[in-house]
């Protein structure tokens, strides 16, 4: 019951014996996930947490492990670098973590994964987790319970708040994805709507979006003409100011363009169940049953 | 990262695109002298602030309160004198320069604010024959650089796009290969240019993607690019600015940062590397994570107030980051509650409790403060937040949080 990952997947960690890395990779191993190696380049040899064997680089650990996803907490000059090691060594799912990594780097990291056949998730972005199975990223695993939720959303924390009321609710999720907050990503609120849709194990969605881009309008005219579960939808930012960047590199309404109000319009024209406040998500979910 | 006029024309130029001469000045008698160096029939005296519009642009204590307000909402014909001039000889130049250093430019961009002039660019004066527009940016959806040209310069290209979008003609560069010579002619060819003028554009075309990607500019426009009378194409304005997650390959441009343009409250947050923008209401927010921060921003509106400011302390915060925070919020007069909205993950609620009372302790606290604990360590958060004594209003749910800020605020002012 579930979309990309579950008790399946052999995960790798590229920047496994940085300080994120290691963290997140215990914090991941506490919660089940099957993490089979780690690949520090001139660490290759060492042990982590004494059970997870490092290697120097991506294709020798996919080589030794059968590793089939790849978490990346690579520093943000390195980590284009680290996505593109990840891709041609045949991982069919790369999950950036990093937050920073330059708009000119991904254009290239971009073409390189389209015409790859990998699939990614982020960067800049918390991961994703099959609650109960498999946790790749840095979210809180104990706010998640396994249920029939889907939940997509460029934010990390704003995820967390949907789930958490969710959960509170005694609604459980399938799975959990934050796409990343940044203007270039791998895996769009579009390809989530697909996967989530084909997945037998979820019943309802919640789709998250924010301020700036064209996306959460791109999901909304798929799931118009092709999505046979409801989605509740929420838009952050009505209140942001033009121009202004919101944190996150890609939260910018920039000439006119990328306003909460045109996206709520779409999702509305699509019938999703619009949550107006940010407090109502869970509720939401919760009158659709 | 936004620069201003005289240093994007100082990049293009060293990229080879071409810019009319120019000198950058903050005093009447340098005008004066950089008017004489440049000759000519004319020379153009431009403020040098980050804000658009500045031509239409009119300076406070010159104009009326209404026609500041007029050229806020964008007004084509205002009295007075813009940002921008076209005048002739050297006494003319120091005249005008003279009148706009030190006053504050209000333009349709700027907000009923301004921005002071500090320096003003003169530029030689040029024979324009035709206005187009040229625009370099991300095409986000499909994850390539967009080049954009129209026949209709000198107007922003936002209003060409609702109005006569068939006038926007764009080409993408592909990620490999770069912008194609044959993509430059096709807009060339698209702005109905010939002969001479067709080469210069193609030439100013690729140099000025080539300086995007080498600069790793977010956004680089030339409004208008001007084809001369003698058939050359030249940059007569540029705005530009600058991918920030890549400044740390490009020192260089980091120097050309002016503070003076931004808020002191968010320089002061850079240092401690949160993010943080001023707004105008009257509820503080500190918020974890860009998403929560926007929700929010939303939830105290939809509640029926106005955010003070967007706060995200980051993932990792430590007490000191949450206690900077704070001061920052507390220090703006216009703050009349504070709305603390943490959803803790990798941040630990404690640690943010713990640099709430830091900071109260260190400043005091003079309006109400809400608190919203979820997630991590979240018990240890709520228990040092009870044993201060403090006048803390703790909530359990984020629309709890916000009805209570808002509630107190509105009490504190009705009593």
């Amino acid at each position: 019951m579930s979309i990309l990952v579950n008790s399946d997947t052999r995960l790798i960690c590229q920047g496994i014996t940085g300080s994120a890395g290691k963290y997140h990779c215990t914090q991941m191993m506490a919660y089940g996930t099957n993490l089979v190696a780690g690949v520090t380049p001139g660490k290759g040899g060492q042990v982590f947490n004494s059970s997870v064997p490092i290697f120097n680089s991506v294709k020798e650990a996919v080589k030794e492990t059968g590793a089939n996803a790849s978490v990346i907490f690579v520093p943000p000059p390195f980590a284009a670098d680290a996505i593109l090691e990840a891709i041609d060594a045949g991982v069919k799912l790369v999950i950036p973590i990093t937050e920073g990594i330059p708009v000119r780097d991904m254009i290239a990291v971009k073409a390189y994964l389209d015409a790859s056949g990998a699939r990614m998730i982020g960067p800049n972005c918390p991961g994703i987790i099959t609650p109960g199975e498999c946790k790749i990223g840095i979210m809180p695993g104990h706010i998640h319970t396994p249920g029939r939720i889907g939940v997509v959303s460029r934010s990390g924390t704003l995820t967390y708040e949907a789930v958490g009321q969710l959960t509170a609710l005694g609604l459980g999720q399938s799975s959990c994805i934050g796409i990343g907050g940044d203007p270039i990503i791998g895996t769009r609120h579009i390809d989530a709507m697909k996967l989530f849709n084909d997945d037998p194990d979820t019943d309802i969605v919640v789709m998250i979006g924010e301020i700036g881009g064209s996306a959460e309008e791109e999901a909304a005219a798929w799931v118009k003409d092709n999505m046979t579960k409801p989605v509740v939808g929420f838009i952050a930012g009505a209140t942001a100011p033009p121009g202004r960047r919101m944190g996150h590199a890609g939260a910018i309404i920039s000439g006119g363009s990328g306003t909460a109000e045109a996206k709520y319009a779409a999702m509305e024209e699509a019938g999703f169940h619009l949550s107006r406040s940010p407090a109502e998500m869970g509720k939401t979910v919760q009158g659709l049953l | 990262m936004k620069i201003h006029e005289y240093q994007a024309k100082q990049i293009l130029a060293r990229h080879g695109v071409a810019v009319p001469q120019g000198h950058r000045v903050t005093t009447a008698e340098e005008a004066a002298t950089a008017a004489e160096k440049l000759g000519g029939p004319v020379v153009v005296v431009k403020s040098q602030v980050h804000a658009g519009g500045r031509g239409k642009g009119r300076f406070l204590g010159d104009v009326s309160d209404a026609d500041i307000q007029a050229v806020l909402a964008g007004a084509e014909e205002v009295p007075g004198k813009g940002g921008v001039r076209v005048v002739k000889g050297a006494a003319a130049a120091a005249e005008a320069a003279g009148d706009m250093l030190g006053k504050t430019l209000v333009t349709k961009q700027t907000g009923a604010a301004g921005s002071q002039v500090n320096s003003v660019y003169i530029e030689a004066g040029c024979d324009i024959a035709r206005e187009l527009y040229l625009g370099v940016l991300l095409d986000r959806d499909l994850g390539k650089i967009v080049v954009m040209a129209s026949v209709e310069g000198g107007t922003e290209i936002e209003e060409v796009a609702e109005h006569n979008p068939e006038l926007i003609l764009k080409v993408h560069a592909d990620p490999i290969t770069g912008l194609g010579a044959w993509q430059a002619r096709e807009l060339a060819f698209g702005l109905g240019l010939s002969g001479a003028a067709h080469k210069s554009a193609v030439k100013f075309i690729l140099k000025l993607y080539t300086a995007f990607m080498a600069e790793d500019c977010a956004m680089a426009e030339i409004n208008p690019m001007v084809v001369t009378g003698a058939g050359e194409v030249i940059a007569l304005d540029c705005k530009m600015s600058f991918d920030e997650n890549a400044m740390y390959r490009h020192k260089a441009n980091l120097e050309m940062r002016d503070f003076d343009e931004e808020e002191p409250s968010e320089i002061e947050a850079g240092k401690y590397d949160l993010s943080f923008v001023k707004l105008d209401g009257n509820i503080g927010c500190m918020v974890n994570g860009a998403g929560l921060a926007m929700a929010t921003m939303d939830i105290i509106k939809f509640y029926g107030s106005e955010p003070a400011n967007f706060l995200d302390v980051g993932g990792g915060a430590t007490e000191e980051k949450v206690t900077a925070a704070f001061k920052i919020i507390t220090a703006d007069p216009a703050v009349e509650g504070i709305f603390v909205n943490i959803f803790g993950g990798i941040m630990k609620c404690d640690v943010i409790a713990a640099g709430c009372l830091a900071a109260v302790r260190d400043v005091g606290l003079k309006v109400p403060l809400v608190v919203r604990l979820a997630g991590t360590n979240v018990e240890e958060g709520k228990k040092l937040l009870n044993e201060s004594n403090l006048a803390v209003i703790s909530a359990d749910s984020m629309a709890d949080g916000a009805e209570k800020i808002v509630n107190a605020v509105n009490a504190a002012k009705g009593a």
